[in-house]
């Protein structure tokens, strides 16, 4: 088991101007659970088949331990690709199945029938050893899949949106079992995904890119409850968090006909005369003075609801989104004033975008 | 029929709209089923009859069915042997008005056989190596164009015959990607790492299967690897020479045109004191025999089919040169007063057992071991007499290979609930041990 680092690593594409990855810089711990996320585009999966070494590296270097693995081919990494393929060959038992590829490497029986019995004591499979595929549910079936990437005991387990081609209800309890193996195995684990919701729950931490860059790399928590910028503000947490631009007034900001306050201190810090303002939906409440909202429609989910609005700043339309109680909560139709929770308002630059408190 | 069924295909064919579509796959009754071997799969995959010719379907998500006929109509614009992309439908519902997953539907390639197929007819380890060859030859295209393909392997793969050798087709692109720069060095051996991997795993299953015996899977999964290599580098190498031996340029090309590729472009660049040449291909494009046979006679075959076909049409010109008569004469010649008689020899219930150019060569190679046999040359006329009675009436249909081998794919995203086991019959018994 080793850690990953990224030292400055660029790779931008024959005849391209801007880097796909941009002077990454990232350390994954030894054992850590790490996802790489962002919208499409963004240098994930870049940033993974740089790791992997499915892509050249232009600048900068990688290293797996203290070993620097940039130029080293694919094979020779001793990383493994988990869901690549996860054909079943019907033929052989669900042990041939696992360690068939310890065979071709060489590996004696005596190692290959441990790593398996290993590998099929931390998937549950030990009672299916000498099955056949077909006689598999779903689930075991890929499980069997993730045994034969666990008995070549790599360094790290790389995956690339490994659940994408499987159905919701699939989709939700392989997430489950891959984060809970990983945690068992303690094996160093880069995942990538496009989904926040994947990210915030299955990773140790998470980095966030976008256009390249690095925008934050910290634990869900702290992306969630201290975003370092407008975009990771607005791309971390579902309904996203509510991002408005609004007018620096004495004490604070201007926040419908009532002033969020704000300390002297962080005012100063802004460039222009306005501050972007974020409140999570859950931090809004219905009060006497606030921000106008007209309701659109209130989303009733059972333990609480959603309720979704606009309101005028500045002569145009802003969509709001608010977490409501399930059963008393306004109507679609009404006209309602929104205060946010104090110390709830997460504050950005105009201009960089950059968190200011 | 449910109203919102949403069908996007390249073709408008109206009887896409009788199949049940409301049936999961796994639930079409017999007589929309095709039987024909398939190779191994995550998903469901079934062949059915659609009007005179057979489609492949696979029930998939929708944005990934979509992904892949899309990547498989820009390979096919390529030019790249890969299976033809003809429809994807969606909002499939059941009776009840539940969702039924989504299929990619793509044209059954006529004469082609999965790898599976090959085994049931006794063949061993040489066609296994002929399998990987042609495999690897298909690899190598691929990576010319820029496309990483992600999932190498037999089963991906469809096999036509080739002159005594195979064709390989694309089938499975899901986990393809087509870049519009060159693959790095990493990515090519990372799709041949998969191809090895994966083919030691097809060819053991064949073992555990008793389909096969007297096959080394270690040894023909090295062989992808070495072929490829050996390839890659004839057609892409940087060769350096002295300014006076400039016949090296041309035994390149003759070097490329053996091995079945044009060069389009190549980069050419000698020193600044003009003493050495440095030549590279930089564009090069398959199909150097089969387009020369396409131009002389019309006829579309595989690569080493026509490099089989022009060999005869060449013995053809040396017997009939005559003052004036140019090459497409003589070739035309040769295609009515040889090749057409031959094909046309056939009775019509055989047509269906092998493709014509195929026949022509299997009745070449039969005409010489009769004329080994006689110690002597044998008709042409008496060749096909003889190889049709005791050959190819002895042969099954591969228009459309019907067998029961569509019974052992398994499909592996399927959704059956966590903790419910069926257990099979056929389970080992024993220790696991003595076969892992």
């Amino acid at each position: 088991m080793a850690s990953v680092t990224f030292k400055g690593a660029t790779r931008l594409y024959p005849g391209g101007t801007t880097p796909a990855v941009d002077k990454l810089d990232l350390e994954v711990a030894d054992g850590e659970f790490l996802v790489l996320v962002g919208p499409s585009g963004c240098g994930k999966s870049t940033s993974l088949r740089m790791l992997a070494g499915l892509e050249e590296v232009n600048e900068g270097g990688i290293y797996i331990g203290d070993r620097e693995v940039t130029d080293v081919p694919p094979k020779d990494r001793d990383i493994a690709m988990v869901f690549q393929n996860y054909a079943l060959y019907p033929h052989m038992t669900v042990a041939e199945n696992m360690g068939f590829a310890l065979k071709i490497a060489g590996v004696s029986k005596e190692e290959r029938a441990e790593r398996v019995l290993d590998a099929a004591k931390l998937l549950d499979l030990e009672p299916y050893l000498n099955r056949k595929p077909k006689a598999l549910s779903g689930g075991q079936r890929q499980r069997v899949a993730m045994g034969r990437a666990i008995v070549r005991k790599p360094q790290v387990f790389l995956m690339d949106e490994p659940l994408s081609n499987l159905d919701a209800k699939l989709r939700v309890s392989t997430r489950t079992q891959i984060a809970s193996l990983q945690r068992r195995l303690g094996v160093t684990t880069v995942y990538v995904t496009h989904d926040q919701v994947e990210a915030m729950t299955m990773g140790d931490r998470v980095a966030v890119l976008k256009d390249g860059l690095l925008q934050q790399v910290d634990s869900p928590r702290n992306l969630y409850d201290t975003p370092q910028n407008v975009f990771v503000a607005g791309f971390i947490g579902s309904p996203s968090m509510n991002l408005v631009q609004l007018p620096i007034v004495d004490g604070g900001v201007q926040f419908g006909d009532a002033v969020l306050p704000i300390s002297r201190e962080i005012l100063a810090k802004a460039s222009g005369s306005k501050i972007t303002v974020g409140i999570r939906p859950e931090k809004l409440s219905v009060a006497e003075h606030g921000l106008v909202v007209d309701v659109d429609v209130v989303e009733e989910l059972g333990s609480d609801g959603y309720l979704y609005g606009r309101a005028q700043l500045d002569g145009t339309e802003q969509n709001v989104v608010v977490r409501v109680d399930a059963i008393n909560h306004p109507k679609a139709g009404d006209k309602i004033h929104l205060i946010s929770e104090p110390n709830a308002v997460h504050l950005f630059d105009v201009e960089s975008g950059a968190r200011l408190n | 029929m449910p109203q919102q069924l949403n069908i996007t295909a390249a073709t408008a064919e109206p009887a896409l709209l009788d199949l049940p579509w409301h049936l999961p796959l796994e639930d079409w009754p017999n007589e929309n089923i095709a039987a024909l071997p398939k190779g191994l799969s995550r998903h469901t995959v079934r062949f059915a009859h659609l009007n005179d010719h057979v489609i492949a379907i696979k029930e998939t998500l929708f944005d990934l069915a979509k992904r892949e006929y899309e990547l498989l109509r820009k390979l096919e614009k390529l030019d790249v042997p890969c299976v033809e992309p003809f429809a994807i439908i969606n909002n499939r519902t059941d009776a009840d008005g539940n969702e039924l997953p989504a299929v990619l539907i793509t044209r059954h390639l006529k004469f082609s056989l999965p790898y599976r197929a090959m085994w049931s007819q006794g063949l061993r380890d040489q066609t296994a190596k002929r399998l990987v060859d042609a495999l690897a030859l298909l690899l190598v295209r691929l990576h010319l164009i820029g496309f990483f393909w992600g999932d190498v392997s037999l089963s991906n793969t469809l096999f036509r015959r080739d002159a005594g050798k195979f064709a390989a087709y694309l089938v499975d692109a899901e986990t393809g990607q087509l870049y519009d720069s060159r693959l790095s060095n990493g990515q090519r051996e990372n799709d041949l790492e998969i191809a090895r991997v994966n083919i030691a795993g097809e060819l053991m299953d064949l073992l555990a299967s008793g389909k096969a015996s007297d096959i080394d899977p270690n040894e023909i999964s090295q062989r992808i690897v070495d072929k490829y290599h050996e390839l890659w580098k004839e057609l892409t190498a940087v060769e350096v020479f002295d300014a006076s031996e400039r016949w090296r340029i041309s035994r390149r090309v003759q070097r490329l045109n053996d091995l079945g590729f044009d060069i389009e472009e190549l980069s050419m660049v000698s020193d600044e004191a003009g003493h050495t040449v440095k030549i590279q291909p930089k564009v090069v494009d398959a199909g150097h025999h089969a387009r020369r046979l396409l131009l002389l006679t019309g006829l579309d075959v595989e690569e080493n089919q026509a490099r089989r076909l022009l060999n005869d049409i060449d013995q053809f010109k040396l017997s009939h040169a005559r003052p004036g008569a140019d090459e497409e004469v003589l070739a035309h010649q040769w295609l009515s007063e040889v090749f057409e008689p031959v094909v046309g020899a056939v009775p019509s219930k055989y047509t269906g057992r092998l493709e014509p150019a195929e026949l022509f060569h299997e009745v070449l190679e039969h005409r010489w071991y009769m004329s080994e046999k006689h110690g002597g040359d044998v008709e042409l006329i008496d060749a096909v007499r003889s190889y049709v009675s005791d050959i190819l009436a002895n042969r099954r249909d591969e228009e459309a290979l019907i067998s029961s081998l569509t019974s052992e794919s398994i499909a592996l995203a399927e959704p059956v609930p966590t903790g419910l086991i069926v257990v099979a019959d056929d389970d080992e018994e024993g220790d696991w041990r003595d076969k892992v």
